[in-house]
């Protein structure tokens, strides 16, 4: 996983992460904030763009920092980064609107222990140089922030009729109430991972049915 | 000291040297994030409590916070005080006391649930009230908030203390739907019966506690106006 | 503190708002873990096991950063405390009893980047509890989570001898399960009024 030679290496570090090697979708990562305020769009945009902010921001002290930290304390320091984002995102949030902050509640904070962000610091961050891990965090953020809004969107269209607020149905309409419950957090998030599983199914088998010498090209 | 030799010894140094310079950059960060937002956050929270507090005292123009001192006293709230046992006084455009917004706070159907409501000390009533902080069930007993006949209940609860001054003349009392005849009567919402009876219940906590020990010292608060 | 009965707390933290299957907190290990029942009951009694001691941990942090008027250090040193202690007690742990160790082992350091640890320990401060209500909440966040544990283990070695299209196997599926759970603990509220 050194540097690669790849002809364009700056659009591939951003674009995987938006659907090939998606976090949330793909690779199923950082649920519990992903879950836990998709309920409407707007909180599972402002989660995302927090997280984006976090993953970004940590990312770039990770990997400028990578040849001062020595490996024994390298998660410790990543942690403490981290931690330290995290916490400026919380009194950001807090300065901009404290309804959206009562919103996601403790869940700001528990960014902190987002898989996802000490994943990407950890596996990426602390081997590439500034650039190429800004554009990661960058692409992995955005790949974050669209799972969240889809997650988000679902939910409260069919939960609360409306999206981002604005009703979308006549009046009568009756919400399901069940989408704005936990419980349809996971009907949802589950949804869209078969959706995704067949996807990628039918583009194996349809790569293996044009290149039947050896698909070397397949996603993973 | 790119140079360490690779043995055991030489290795800490460059350890603590990380460790101690990324604290002291997060911790620089953090308090200067802090010193940055920490006014408008504290004006933000100012301006909530306001509204919440106009909201349910409708006829208030400005507000003082006091708290309870020593089980009996009240006094104007100092900067860094404990948030609990606190009452908000509402005055009007003269500066005239109109009443008091009271906290209170109790177990619901999913989770405790937080009030702020008005207490005009005029006619002993209770005349509005907002839920703070609920997790009530979306579409059934998050209409403790938004029911407009449940709410209806709050536009002249009766909250009268008895002869003695110490306690309510009749507690205030959760009903089944429709069935409200006395003013001290909270009508409950179909769909809903756990958690508008809880707000009930909540309301009458809260009111027994504060209702007495303001009225033995309304004038902690008439000569404090702002 | 808060005026609630120690039982109502414990029934609240434990069914009612049970951390996975309504605050979705721990997702990672509910999900990894629970296909087999043994180690779904291990794990669980291993997180309950953190939950109890970095409870106390918090509860102490939060005590000192109110003394020193220092809130904005509360995440960090809540998640550099129980990082901490997930390794002393894995240490101890191994000094004490090595059979303990083994059967434990493999889960603690799972542990520290669970986030019903983290979780717990922000929202007994969010709730201000006080010391004894604190230990309850924290005993009955770890049976909930070993309960939802366990009855997902107990559904997934059911479903290994389902037949299933490959599409729907992993975790889009523990994920309805997991719904549908979600749905069962709802019956339980109201139980704390």
């Amino acid at each position: 996983m050194s540097d690669e030679s790849v002809p364009t290496p700056g659009t591939d570090e951003f674009v995987k992460g938006l659907w090939r090697e998606n976090p949330v979708f793909v690779q199923v990562l950082g649920m519990c904030p992903a879950l836990a305020v998709s309920n409407t769009a707007r909180n599972a945009l402002a989660m995302g763009l927090a997280t984006l902010f976090v993953l970004v921001g940590s990312n770039l002290v990770v990997s400028s920092l990578r040849h001062f930290v020595p490996r024994q304390v390298r998660i410790a320091t990543y942690i403490l980064v981290i931690a330290t984002f995290v916490t400026v995102v919380d009194y950001a949030i807090q300065a901009i609107s404290l309804d959206l902050h009562k919103a996601l509640g403790a869940f700001i904070s528990l960014i902190v222990v987002n898989c996802l962000i000490l994943g990407r610091a950890e596996a990426f961050a602390s081997r590439n140089h500034v650039g190429t891990a800004l554009l990661d965090a960058l692409g992995m953020g955005t790949g974050f922030v669209l799972a969240l809004l889809s997650l988000g969107a679902v939910r409260e269209i069919l939960g609360s009729g409306s999206l981002f607020g604005v009703p979308l149905f006549h009046e009568g309409f009756q919400g399901w109430v069940v989408m704005i419950l936990p419980a349809g957090g996971f009907f949802t998030l589950a949804g869209w991972l078969l959706l995704f599983n067949w996807l990628r199914e039918r583009r194996a088998t349809r790569l293996a049915a044009l290149e039947p010498v050896g698909a070397t090209g397949g996603g993973r | 000291m790119s140079a360490a030799p690779p043995g055991e010894q030489p290795r800490v140094w460059p350890m603590y040297r990380a460790m101690v310079g990324v604290g002291l950059m997060c911790g620089l960060l953090i308090v200067g994030v802090f010193q940055w937002t920490g006014p408008r956050i504290a004006r933000n929270r100012a301006e909530a409590l306001e509204r919440a507090i106009f909201q349910v005292l409708p006829a208030a123009r400005s507000s003082t916070t006091f708290r309870l001192v020593d089980g009996e006293r009240f006094e104007p709230r100092g900067e860094g005080d404990a948030a609990d046992s606190l009452v908000h006084a509402g005055y009007d455009a003269e500066g005239e006391l109109v009443g008091l917004a009271l906290e209170g706070r109790g177990m619901g159907y999913q989770d405790v649930i937080h009030v702020l409501f008005g207490y005009a000390f005029a006619d002993e009533t209770v005349v509005g009230i907002r839920v703070l902080e609920s997790r009530e069930t979306p579409g059934l007993g998050d209409r403790i908030e938004t029911d407009p006949g449940f709410l209806a209940n709050f536009d002249a609860l009766d909250v009268r203390l008895d002869e003695s001054g110490s306690a309510l003349a009749h507690a205030i009392e959760p009903v089944k739907p429709g069935e409200k005849t006395e003013a001290w009567q909270v009508d409950g919402i179909t769909g809903a019966t756990i958690s508008s009876v809880a707000i009930a219940n909540i309301l009458d906590q809260s009111a027994a506690f504060w209702i007495p020990r303001i009225r033995a010292r309304l004038d902690d608060f008439r000569g404090a106006q702002p | 503190m808060s005026g609630e009965p120690l039982w109502a707390i414990f029934v609240n933290a434990s069914l009612i708002n049970n951390f996975v299957l309504a605050y979705f907190l721990g997702l990672c290990p509910f999900l990894g873990v629970s296909g087999k029942l043994a180690t779904a009951s291990r794990m669980g009694g291993a997180v309950t096991f953190v939950m109890l001691v970095s409870s106390v941990c918090a509860f102490g942090i939060q005590r000192a950063l109110v003394a020193i008027d220092a809130p904005y250090l509360r995440l960090i040193s809540f998640i550099a405390v129980i990082a901490s202690t997930v390794q002393l007690v894995e240490m101890f742990v191994k000094k004490v009893s090595p059979e303990l160790f083994r059967q434990l082992g493999i889960f603690l350091p799972l542990i520290t980047t669970n986030c019903a640890i983290l979780g717990l320990a922000l929202f007994q401060t969010n709730k201000g509890y006080d010391f004894v209500e604190c230990l309850v909440y924290a005993l009955g966040a770890g049976a909930g989570f070993t309960l939802a544990l366990v009855l997902m283990a107990g559904l997934r070695e059911k479903l290994e001898l389902a037949s299933l299209p490959d599409v729907v196997r992993g975790a889009a599926l523990s994920l309805v399960l997991a719904g549908i759970l979600s749905i069962t603990f709802m019956g339980f509220a109201g139980l704390g009024s």
